[in-house]
């Protein structure tokens, strides 16, 4: 019966996702490194047309990721290309839905803060980039996922059983 | 300027969350409800299925969930080893009554239940194996 259980997870999985896309999980830390990186120097140069700039750039990636999956994303391609062949292959994989769910929060406070800009009301431009930070800075740093983790609070709270 | 002071109590504010995430991840806890007089248990009802014999090991998982599944790999080789103890796995996101009513935030989420299905022990994120295998030890 526990099989059973456990099957009904796969099969939820499988069928949001099709099949099953495994990743380099150092991947995705260097793509939240990055990220890192490039929201830290959002913050630095708002308001200013550099911070916008950046900001789309950002929303495009994180787009890239959530939509198409993370392998389609720049971040993705320069680790693929320059640093895994000198790491050698990983250890363990990763499934790539997790991850991918977390660049669709990602994107939604990168366009929180393109609205604060726009406004403009940078509190908001500020509030959201820098959650955005610090989601991406614990991915990179600790290698939690705090956008995985919204997920179930985000059900809890939205459906009916 | 206002830029560089966010930038620094954000990277602040991450380092100190990170601290304790690191220290409360997978850390088995004795829930309080063990030692009331009405203790929170489950039932074959509540998981689909039996329970196991001296204990059972219930690991909520969701798709959107890196850990879960190493999760399941550890509880499901202990519950192998050890003689009537049962893995059992829920999916959060099928079961979101269940997953209120015990208030389950994050997958994956461990509950050692007991013979009775007494829920004792607590974990949030992947724990550790050797404090599962502890945890088993006081239950049954």
């Amino acid at each position: 019966m526990s099989e059973q259980v456990s099957g009904r997870t796969d099969q939820r999985a499988a069928a949001k996702t099709g099949p099953r896309i495994l990743v380099d999980p150092r991947g995705q830390r260097f793509n939240a490194f990055i990220t890192t990186v490039v929201l830290a120097v959002v913050l630095l140069t708002i308001p200013g047309d550099t911070s916008l700039i950046l900001l789309g750039v950002q929303a495009f990636v994180f787009g890239l990721g959530a939509f198409f999956g993370l392998r389609y994303q720049p971040y993705g391609w320069v680790y693929r290309t320059f640093i895994r062949p000198r790491l050698g292959p990983p250890k363990e994989f990763e499934d790539e839905a997790p991850p991918r769910f977390s660049q669709l929060v990602g994107l939604i406070f990168v366009f929180l803060a393109v609205v604060g800009l726009a406004l403009p009301f940078e509190p908001l431009a500020y509030l959201a980039v820098a959650f955005a930070l610090i989601a991406a800075f614990l991915n990179a740093v600790f290698g939690f996922c705090l956008g995985c983790q919204v997920y179930l609070m985000f059900r809890r709270g939205t459906s009916r059983d | 300027m206002t830029g560089a002071i966010v930038l620094g109590t954000a990277l602040c504010a991450a380092v100190a969350l990170g601290m304790v995430f690191r220290a409360r991840d997978g850390r088995i806890r004795a829930t309080e409800s063990a030692a009331a007089e009405e203790p929170q248990r489950l039932a074959p009802v509540d998981l689909g299925g039996p329970l196991g014999e001296r204990a059972s090991l219930v690991h909520f998982s969701s798709a959107f969930c890196a850990p879960c599944r190493a999760t399941r790999v550890l509880v499901d080789t202990i519950a192998e080893q050890s003689q009537g103890v049962r893995a059992i796995e829920v999916d959060a996101e099928s079961n979101l009554d269940l997953v209120r009513r015990l208030d389950i935030r994050r997958t994956p989420t461990l509950l050692v239940l007991d013979g009775q299905g007494v829920i004792r022990r607590r974990a949030t994120g992947l724990p550790k194996r050797s404090e599962v295998v502890a945890a088993l030890a006081d239950v049954v």
